[in-house]
């Protein structure tokens, strides 16, 4: 593994100035956490296209519905857990109704927000977000998707969610990427194939993506051959990529730093179970909230680490 | 105006007739009492005043005034709140011309007014060279964005939200009227949720407020076209009766959510009747029960 880390959160602020910077009728929002998410870099470098709304998160949603309604690309920040889950009503009934042109794009998803604990843990956005009409759903797995996740989001006209974390995650695109740099033209609209093998397929999302590639290093060295892919889009899924693969396999582990219930792996195992059903298993939080801790020590209390998804593989061998 | 709500809520056989009709003196005054700036032949002229009808359930009133002023045809009435209609039982912005944006959910008209007014300032300061010729309103000046707001609605926080977000921002091209009437879905609005003196609270929150009798022309346009602080934003608090000109259904709170039926149809058609030829004697030019 290699050690160069970086949040996906840092890519969202930078690339908003970089966007504005190209000649982007962008404007992101906060909810007084511009620090943290980084949207408050565009308001120091353009100060008239940053609004801060306070500690008011449903506001926040409903100024960039209008926003949006004036002609602009309206980025919303906060955390996952106020982002989403708080104004499900707004981002339903004003963003996603009315089809504008607001990207939700939260920080802080999932329980490697760490020390703060349950409340501030984000597990059941992806549920709630995938669900909505007109709602699309992009989930990175590191700093160089979460660029392309956020050039394209607002690039694309209509709602997305855009799913951003707090700690770290190991580089894998871009030169110095876990992937030596053999992957340059990120589309994050794909399912992407990271490693082949013809035992059984792990689709990840997020910082899952990276337990996934050391779970089938770890596989390897019992002589199983897992394909890795990473669903960088929950919604639409690309159904193709994981047909493809599982058509080959025959077996499927999903891992995901969410819920078991609504995410990624319940996406996936909606489609197969019409299209091409294969003995599954679901990593993820069993249904429950998340709890203080360190970020590596709460991925392997929720049994979201690398030896857990090579078990679950194990499993259907 | 009011014949109209009461028709085609009768022929959708559900609806909102009470709020639709205490909103509609002030409806007319904004369509064609010469306050909102709008070009039906371009719905989307960029320099367009906006209206949003943030009380999405009073949506036979915004009907009522977009079909008269020609955005549609007055035939679509019929089709209120049936499968397939422009005419959705809440504003479909996607469906119906002349709605800039669909609405249903309480409390989220004001905040999508202020981010549209920032929106549109942002414009106007020609932040970008390439929108100038989009700078202005169709006279020149900022385009002003109108919302109707129920008074019931006012219970939702996320008003407060906005309250404070549009006085922060100084968006003084937001102008909220409050539809006061006193009424919402379980009674009274001081016996279910006190609101007490809603002006003096935006005012607290840093508006400029004012007070009229919501169904007086001459009032209404004088308090809508009035001179006012331009770092402010503007709330009009009017006093309403809710299911205004029906005297059967004035100040009754069953009315907020039920369609009349035929008879009843019929009954109110004939009072109306009778109050618009009255008025059109009189030649007051004031005709608010019309």
């Amino acid at each position: 593994m290699l050690s160069v880390c970086k949040a996906t959160r840092a890519a969202l602020g930078e690339t908003l100035v970089a966007m504005v910077e190209e000649g982007h009728d962008i404007v992101a929002l906060d909810a007084d956490l511009a620090c943290s998410t980084t949207t408050g870099k565009l308001g120091q470098a353009y100060p008239e296209r940053f609004f801060n709304a306070g500690v008011a998160e449903a506001n926040m949603v409903g100024a960039a519905a209008g926003l949006a309604l004036s002609g602009q690309i309206a980025f919303t920040g906060s955390f996952a857990v106020f982002g989403t889950g708080r104004v499900y009503d707004q981002i339903r009934n004003t963003v996603c109704m009315n089809s504008l042109n607001v990207k939700i794009a939260p920080t802080h998803s999932g329980v490697t927000v760490g020390p703060d604990g349950g409340s501030h843990q984000m597990l059941e956005d992806i549920a709630l977000m995938r669900v909505l009409p007109n709602m699309r759903v992009l989930t990175p797995s590191d700093y160089t998707a979460a660029k392309a996740a956020v050039r394209y989001a607002a690039m694309t006209p209509g709602p997305f969610y855009i799913r951003l974390g707090r700690a770290g995650v190991p580089n894998l695109y871009g030169p110095t990427g876990l992937l030596g740099g053999s992957i340059t033209d990120i589309d994050v609209t794909k399912a992407v194939v990271l490693r082949s093998g013809a035992d059984v397929t792990i689709a990840a999302c997020g910082i899952e993506v990276a337990e996934a590639l050391l779970a089938a290093e770890m596989l390897a060295e019992e002589g199983v051959q897992a394909e890795v892919i990473d669903v960088m889009c929950v919604k639409p899924l690309d159904v193709e990529t994981i047909m493809q693969s599982v058509s080959k396999t025959g077996r499927l582990v999903t891992a995901e730093e969410h819920s078991v219930l609504g995410g990624m792996g319940s996406a996936i195992s909606e489609v197969l179970s019409e299209l091409h059903p294969v003995p599954t298993r679901r990593i993820g939080v069993v249904d429950r909230f998340g709890m203080s801790g360190k970020p590596e020590e709460l991925i392997r209390h929720f049994k979201l680490d690398a030896p857990s998804i090579a078990a679950a593989a194990k499993e259907l061998l | 105006m009011r014949m109209d709500i009461v028709k085609m809520l009768a022929c959708a056989g559900s609806g909102h007739p009470g709020g639709s009709l205490s909103a509609v003196d002030l409806m007319a005054v904004l369509y064609f009492g010469g306050v909102m700036r709008y070009d039906v032949q371009n719905p989307c002229h960029p320099g367009r005043d906006r209206f949003i009808l943030s009380k999405g359930h009073a949506a036979p009133v915004l009907y009522a005034a977009l079909a008269r002023a020609g955005y549609f045809s007055a035939k679509e009435f019929k089709t209120l709140r049936h499968l397939g209609s422009m005419l959705q039982g809440h504003p479909d912005a996607e469906l119906c011309p002349g709605v800039e944006v669909s609405t249903g959910s309480l409390g989220q008209g004001l905040s999508i007014a202020a981010g549209l007014a920032q929106g549109l300032r942002l414009q106007a300061a020609g932040a970008r060279n390439d929108q100038v010729d989009n700078a202005g309103g169709m006279d020149g000046t900022l385009p002003q964005i109108y919302t109707l707001l129920g008074d019931g609605e006012l219970q939702e926080g996320q008003n407060w939200e906005a309250a404070l977000y549009a006085a922060h921002y100084k968006l003084g091209n937001v102008v909220a009227i409050v539809d006061r009437n006193f009424l919402q879905i379980d009674g009274n609005t001081e016996d279910v949720m006190a609101l007490g003196d809603v002006g003096a609270k935006f005012a607290a929150f840093g508006w400029e407020v004012a007070t009229v009798d919501g169904h007086d022309f001459a009032a209404i346009y004088e308090t809508l076209t009035k001179e006012r602080p331009v770092d402010k934003p503007y709330v009009i608090v009017a006093n309403t009766t809710k299911g205004k000109g029906v005297s059967f259904m004035e100040d009754v709170a069953g009315w907020h959510g039920v369609a009349p039926n035929d008879e009843q149809c019929d009954a109110a058609c004939a009072e109306l009747q009778v109050k618009l030829s009255l008025s059109a004697n009189t030649q007051t030019g004031g005709g608010a029960d019309a």
